[in-house]
């Protein structure tokens, strides 16, 4: 059923069409992203070069993972009223907090004495953070901004609740029509949008890595598998873990 | 805005209504922690014994994760055969997103798990499953522990979209403020989430301190 509805040539055209929603919820998701990244990147940039407010960022953006998409896309439809723009600030808002953290982790997850040897060799603060430590976060940043775009493209499909276009149309219009292969039709093309970004994403984790850490990581006989990981939730799972041995 | 919530809350009926969404969220969040957790720790002991069930396992938790959780929710029916309306849909998909966030560590902690510790636990007699839940198991706590606080804030804040498909919970509070243009119940529902997620992560707190006695002892570590 949901396979003809697919199929149906009658669905890839008009206004409504899978194409016209497809591109919809692709743009906004890239526009929400990189709002996003550049409000997250300088600051966990910041933070995790110079260590002040590290307690702030990571506890911050932990707490603003408790949001509730829904509580906050209907709320920010009320209060900036209807529009594309408070739902892309909704989006930008609850992307922030996993680039933020994966920024912060990637910062703070750079060898120190790495760091120290480049001091030594008379770099400035400048120099190392752009030449080492950056480089050297690029895996988990990108990784962070992964976990940002998952929610983005599940966010955008709760705000067509709020009247957003986007591939979220099909599925909430096919559930009030009790027209069910269109809700699932819906739930498949939106699942699929988020797996073949998310591929996408990894594909360029990968390639990020420096060539210097893969070397490096060869030497010691360790796949660099870890500093591919899914950025975020690894990285508050960690920061738990961490808080909690110490303690 | 604060008249606005103040009346909204001086109202009896409010009071209680909300108090019944609180109610029903807490279940449709928290049961998936617990059928998690249990699905979690034997997938996670067989994908640390086997290399091929750690490869498909880790390999499609990371794809279920992708997974948006409104499409979730609404393809859930059509695998285990429930209603549409049925707040059963809300707790599997959970349960399915939290057993995947929890594969990974569960298998790190074993990883992590010294190969002496395992090797005096035999020699003292320990059969393999009793050792694994007398010793391994309990050494993985504090990992399990974290990935479990990750997943109970992800599932409070989840939980409140199954109110798209007209599931109760706070998020019913969203979406009858949005469908009365009307802020207070969403200011209400935002706050009781973020409170909810707070004392679940203290009480997950403590319950790793009770947990773990030996982390507590001596402090020497």
């Amino acid at each position: 059923m949901t396979l003809s509805w697919l199929f149906d040539p009658a669905h890839w055209s008009g206004v409504d069409g899978i194409p016209v929603r497809l591109l919809q919820h692709l743009r906004y998701t890239l526009v929400a992203a990189l709002a996003a990244t550049l409000v997250a990147v300088p600051l966990g940039l910041f933070v995790g070069h110079t260590g002040r407010g590290g307690l702030v960022v990571v506890g911050g953006s932990n707490a603003m993972r408790a949001l509730p998409t829904l509580g906050l896309v209907t709320f920010l439809f009320l209060v900036l009223g209807s529009g594309e723009v408070s739902a892309l600030v909704a989006l930008t808002v609850l992307a922030v907090p996993p680039v933020l953290a994966g920024t912060y982790a990637g910062i703070q997850d750079t060898d120190r004495g790495v760091v120290d040897a480049a001091r030594g060799m008379g770099m400035t603060g400048w120099q190392r953070l752009w030449r080492v430590e950056v480089p050297n976060a690029l895996p988990l940043l990108l990784g962070g901004v992964r976990n940002a775009v998952l929610q983005i493209v599940a966010t955008t499909a709760v705000a067509a609740y709020v009247g957003l276009g986007g591939l979220g149309r099909f599925l909430l219009d096919g559930l009030r029509a009790f027209d069910y292969p269109k809700m699932v039709a819906g739930a498949v093309l939106v699942a699929a949008l988020a797996m073949v970004l998310d591929l996408l994403l990894a594909l360029l984790q990968r390639l990020v890595v420096p060539k210097g850490l893969r070397l490096a990581a060869g030497r010691r006989g360790r796949v660099p598998a870890r500093a591919v990981e899914r950025g975020g939730t690894d990285v508050a799972a960690a920061a738990a873990t961490r808080e909690g041995t110490s303690g | 805005m604060l008249d606005d919530l103040s009346r909204y809350l001086g109202s009896e009926s409010n009071r209680e209504l909300v108090l019944t969404q609180l109610v029903q969220h807490v279940p449709l969040a928290l049961l998936p922690l617990v059928v998690g957790v249990v699905l979690a720790i034997p997938l996670g002991w067989l994908a640390q014994r086997h290399p091929l069930v750690r490869t498909a396992l880790l390999g499609s938790a990371n794809v279920v994760y992708t997974v948006p959780s409104l499409a979730f929710f609404v393809v859930i029916p059509g695998i285990i055969g429930t209603q549409i309306l049925d707040p059963v849909n809300v707790v599997a998909a959970l349960s399915i997103y939290t057993a995947a966030l929890l594969v990974r560590p569960v298998v790190d902690a074993l990883d992590a798990v010294p190969a002496h510790v395992v090797a005096a636990a035999t020699a003292m007699g320990y059969r393999p499953l009793r050792r694994f839940l007398a010793v391994e198991l309990p050494l993985a706590v504090p990992v399990l522990v974290a990935g479990v606080r990750v997943a109970s804030v992800s599932n409070i804040s989840l939980a409140s979209v199954g109110a798209l498909l007209g599931v109760g919970g706070l998020g019913a509070l969203f979406t009858s403020g949005f469908q009365t243009s009307y802020l207070p119940p969403i200011l209400v529902g935002i706050v009781l989430t973020l409170v909810l997620a707070l004392v679940m992560d203290l009480v997950l707190v403590g319950l790793r301190w009770l947990l773990t006695p030996w982390a507590r002892a001596g402090g020497t570590r």
